[in-house]
């Protein structure tokens, strides 16, 4: 990789930074949503646990 | 054709379709993002009047597209859910609010690193920008109405009438360019007419555009399936599902 393609023509401090957030954006979204989804199943088995336990 | 829609209604198809595509859709996605990448930053020309700075579109744009997309999806869910009183409707709106404002507040933030050098400015109360930020706001609104009723039910419906209710801002934000004196450049893609731009800048733009729609695809799919499971946490099949 050249300087040049770094320097983007001197717009580098507003090219890159465009970039990081939007890498920023959609990494946070597969996080948030994993998390989400997880924390859903956990519920749901917990729910589930109860439920077979109260039926004892 | 109607078994399908009808098969769509129901918790437990939808939760296994969502489960199946989400691999699918990444793995396509980071293809087209990748390339998109690759081509964009490396292949495409400069622009002759903006420089290499006009390389900020290959985000700005698909952001911006899905920004409006998702809100879309979500008013049409949202309708379903009203009209049919279908649940999974409710469970796709929701599924959709974060990610659509995510992508807002990405559109809004690269437009604004875009703006400083070429309009001297970060913000302006112009109509396009003006817009797009109402269409934040209205993803705020309705993530907060769906949190503030102590019922669930009252609280899907609320913010399903709200999102509804807000879905003539989405033509709004596109044709503020055309309606009003706009600082913000006109159409360049999503209009009548061939696309205004060469090729080898063209194909990194639409495979981003492709990349962003298959991403908010497979999040959603995991969304979805969150929603759906605390909707029917009481269902026998759950029980199958989350093994």
């Amino acid at each position: 990789m050249t300087s040049d393609f770094w320097s983007m023509g001197g717009y580098a401090r507003y090219v890159w930074p465009c970039y990081g957030i939007a890498a920023a954006v959609l990494v946070w979204n597969l996080w948030a949503a994993g998390r989400y989804l997880a924390a859903a199943k956990l519920r749901a088995a917990r729910a589930l646990a109860m439920a077979s336990s109260e039926a004892r | 054709m109607w078994t399908w829609f009808y098969k769509l209604a129901s918790p437990p198809y939808v939760y296994g379709v969502a489960a199946a595509f989400v691999p699918w859709l990444l793995g396509f996605a980071a293809l087209a993002i990748g390339y998109g990448l690759v081509a964009g930053l490396g292949i495409a020309p400069p622009d002759y009047q903006q420089g290499e700075a006009f390389r900020m579109i290959y985000v700005h744009v698909p952001s911006a597209l899905l920004s409006l997309t998702v809100y879309t999806v979500m008013a049409v869910a949202s309708g379903i859910a009203l009209i049919w009183r279908i649940k999974v409707g409710h469970a796709v709106a929701a599924a959709s609010a974060p990610i659509g404002a995510s992508f807002a507040i990405l559109a809004l933030i690269t437009g604004s690193l875009w703006g400083k050098p070429m309009w001297g400015t970060y913000w302006a109360w112009d109509p396009r920008l003006t817009s797009e930020l109402i269409l934040l706001f209205l993803y705020v609104g309705v993530m907060s109405l769906r949190s503030a009723f102590e019922d669930p039910l009252r609280g899907d419906r609320a913010a399903a009438l709200l999102a509804v209710v807000g879905v003539v801002n989405v033509p709004i934000v596109h044709f503020s360019v055309v309606w009003w004196n706009s600082l913000h450049q006109g159409a360049t893609i999503v209009k009548l007419g061939a696309p205004s731009m060469p090729g080898s800048m063209l194909w990194p733009l639409l495979s981003m555009w492709l990349g962003f729609m298959l991403f908010f695809g497979a999040v959603l799919c995991m969304r979805l399936q969150a929603e759906v499971l605390n909707r029917e946490r009481q269902a026998s099949w759950v029980q199958e599902a989350i093994k």
